[in-house]
């Protein structure tokens, strides 16, 4: 089976005035479908770069991308649009959920850019999403009647509404306490295992990277590791285990 | 289709969830529209008053004034000497191609008196035509005959001014009046006129044959018994009173034996000329006053375009978000003009209703005629949908331009 994910040499430069800043220098490594991979390193070594242009959100200045047998480095604006639509879901640091904006009209999103989904059925797979993330019975509350935990759930059912290949999430625990981003890696888990959806997560926090069966070290714009775990932890039990008596979201 | 209403329902959330933000946006576009068409309603309603004088005077009029000769040198001014006659009239119903009608007038004042009332008012001497030239028609009873002009019968028609000063709210119709002594017998009243061009009640008078004028009445010119005061004349179309004037002209200087080189002792004067350019004053003031108010519905869609910016770059996330999950430069694009179209459109038919409102006000409060026609609301709605897009593109495309890395980093 063809990898998700194919880079293959990838380079991205950026331009300040006469300078070129050589942010990714080189970089080649496959994904495959189902795999929980682990970006880490610290700021300043590309990662979030790579996350941009794993997002397709940028473009890689040399070398290939290919998602899914497509090759995206080629593609225009709206292009790269309809596949972020299709195949994509985005989970940021700060949720960025619409204010004043119901939990289920917030994970709707996405189907309103997406052709020929209903009324109704958006409806039906915001709610089901909702429910995937444990947020049955929230859908009419707004960002602000919620808390960090239940926000970033939104923002996860928001990225799987549309069935996508894979999830990236940009230090999805980095603006929740421990508890609260166990439970955000336990829902990460379960979609990953239950639904096979491939997820990549950035992280600089080893305790997150962790729960990955997989891990990617960056540095100074050059792919230093590549290791698989074995036996990642389970967020789920490291959550009863923390509180036996209260047991899981 | 099915991603422009998703857009359109997009806009209509973000309206709502800004909804104090989104009223004050409008209200430049609601002052604006409303503005315009209460300016032009008002603009327009004088422009029909003054058509409806013109109207009332008669259409197609030409008044013939006596006078301007020179006697030993010393010039006299227009009417200054009667030197029109009902011969003139008559030659000039007979002999010019161009007009229809001539009628002889003469007037003066009299107290005119029923019973214990009595009342000041100006007489005039006509013959039927008149009726026909002035248009008027009959509230009651009717119009004298040639035969009562033949017979200088004591019979007179009663403006309406005057029939309500002598006999209240009854009828004078066969009733007598008392005119310098002479009882007349009212044959009718007219239906009222209103106000002249120049502002005069059209309805303080009284006709009667122009012979029992002259005879009974008045008193004829000492000079010249068949002289009278004016002649009205009426021209068979619009477009023959220039040539009923030149055949007029023609046929006075040679029955008044006027030599080549010595002036009309005449003057000869196209009265729907005169009040079209009242008229025309009225139409200018209209188109003033609506371009004047056009300024506030501009300056409207500046506001729009202000708040339409400055909405761009609060929701800089939002958009970046949006661009994220799968948002085309086209949805974007559309989502923000939707929003503007929509701010102006509604406070377009919320102008429509402040202009029609205000309009209303003003006729009843400032007793000022105003006329708010179907046009002007639809161009009202037309230019305030125009605003928005033309105010609303240029934020909404740079929304839509907006590169989404930048845009979700925004602080």
């Amino acid at each position: 089976m063809a990898p998700v994910i194919q880079i293959t040499d990838l380079v991205k430069d950026y331009h300040v005035g006469d300078m070129a800043i050589h942010v990714l220098k080189g970089i080649s490594f496959a994904i495959d479908h189902g795999e929980f991979v682990s970006i880490m390193g610290p700021s300043g070594s590309g990662k979030s770069t790579l996350m941009n242009i794993l997002g397709c959100l940028d473009k890689p200045t040399a070398g290939t991308y290919l998602l899914d047998g497509v090759s995206v480095g080629q593609l225009g604006r709206n292009e790269l649009a309809e596949i972020r639509n299709k195949k994509i879901g985005f989970v940021f640091q700060q949720f960025n959920l619409l204010a004043r904006t119901s939990a289920e009209e917030n994970v709707e999103l996405p189907l309103m850019y997406s052709d020929d989904v209903s009324v109704q059925e958006r409806r039906t797979r915001a709610k089901k999403a909702l429910h995937a993330v444990g947020l049955e019975g929230r859908e009419e509350h707004q960002p602000n009647q919620l808390s960090g935990g239940q926000q970033q759930r939104v923002a996860i059912a928001r990225s799987l509404v549309n069935g996508p290949r894979i999830i990236l999430a940009d230090e999805p625990t980095g603006a929740l306490d421990s508890r609260t981003g166990l439970e955000i890696m336990a829902i990460f888990q379960q979609l990953n295992r239950d639904e096979g959806i491939t997820m990549i997560v950035v992280t600089h926090d080893p305790d997150i990277a962790a729960y990955s069966n997989r891990c990617l070290h960056f540095k100074d714009g050059l792919l230093t590791s590549d290791e698989r775990q074995a036996a990642p932890r389970d967020a789920r039990q490291d959550l009863v285990a923390l509180s036996p008596v209260e047991g899981v979201a | 289709m099915k991603k422009v209403s998703a857009s359109i329902r997009i806009a209509l959330r973000a309206l709502k969830v800004n909804r104090l933000r989104s009223a004050l946006t409008m209200l430049g576009i609601i002052i604006g529209v409303g503005a315009v068409i209460a300016m032009i309603g008002v603009g327009t309603g004088a422009t029909k008053r003054i058509q409806e004088q013109i109207e009332s005077m008669g259409s197609n009029l030409i008044i013939v004034l006596p006078g301007s000769i020179t006697s030993n040198g010393v010039r006299l001014g227009s009417g200054g000497v009667a030197t029109l006659t009902q011969d003139d009239a008559k030659a000039i119903a007979t002999e010019c191609p161009s007009v229809a009608l001539a009628a002889p007038t003469v007037r003066g004042g009299v107290q005119v008196v029923n019973g214990s009332n009595n009342w000041a008012t100006t007489v005039q001497g006509v013959t039927p035509d008149y009726m026909t030239i002035r248009d008027y028609t009959m509230l009651s009873g009717e119009f004298f005959t040639s035969q009562d002009v033949d017979a200088a019968a004591k019979t007179a028609v009663l403006g309406e001014t005057v029939a309500e000063n002598l006999f209240g709210d009854g009828d004078p119709t066969g009733q007598t009046v008392i005119i310098k002594n002479v009882p007349f017998t009212v044959a009718g009243v007219l239906t009222p006129k209103g106000q002249s061009p120049t502002g005069q009640d059209q309805d303080d008078v009284i006709l009667m044959p122009i012979s029992t004028a002259t005879q009974k009445v008045l008193g004829a010119n000492k000079a010249n018994a068949k002289a009278v005061g004016t002649l009205m004349v009426q021209a068979i179309t619009p477009q023959a009173i220039d040539p009923a004037i030149q055949e007029m002209g023609a046929l006075l200087r040679e029955r008044h034996g006027i030599l080549p080189g010595q002036d009309d002792d005449f003057t000869i004067r196209n009265l729907t000329e005169v009040f079209a350019t009242q008229e025309t004053s009225a139409k200018v003031m209209s188109i003033l006053l609506g371009a004047i108010a056009s300024v506030s519905l501009v300056v409207g869609g500046i506001g729009i375009m202000n708040i339409m910016l400055v909405s761009v770059t609060e929701r800089t996330r939002e958009i970046g978000l949006r661009q994220a999950v799968g948002g085309k430069t086209r949805d974007i694009l559309l989502q923000f003009l939707v929003e503007a179209v929509t701010l102006a459109l509604a406070g377009g038919v919320i102008g429509i209703i402040v202009g029609v409102t205000a309009s209303i006000v003003i006729s009843r409060v400032a007793q000022w005629s105003t006329d708010v026609s179907l046009l002007s609301i639809v161009m009202a709605f037309v230019f305030s949908a125009v605003v928005g897009v033309f105010f609303g593109y240029y934020p909404a495309r740079k929304a839509a331009f907006l590169d989404p890395i930048e845009a979700l980093r925004y602080e």
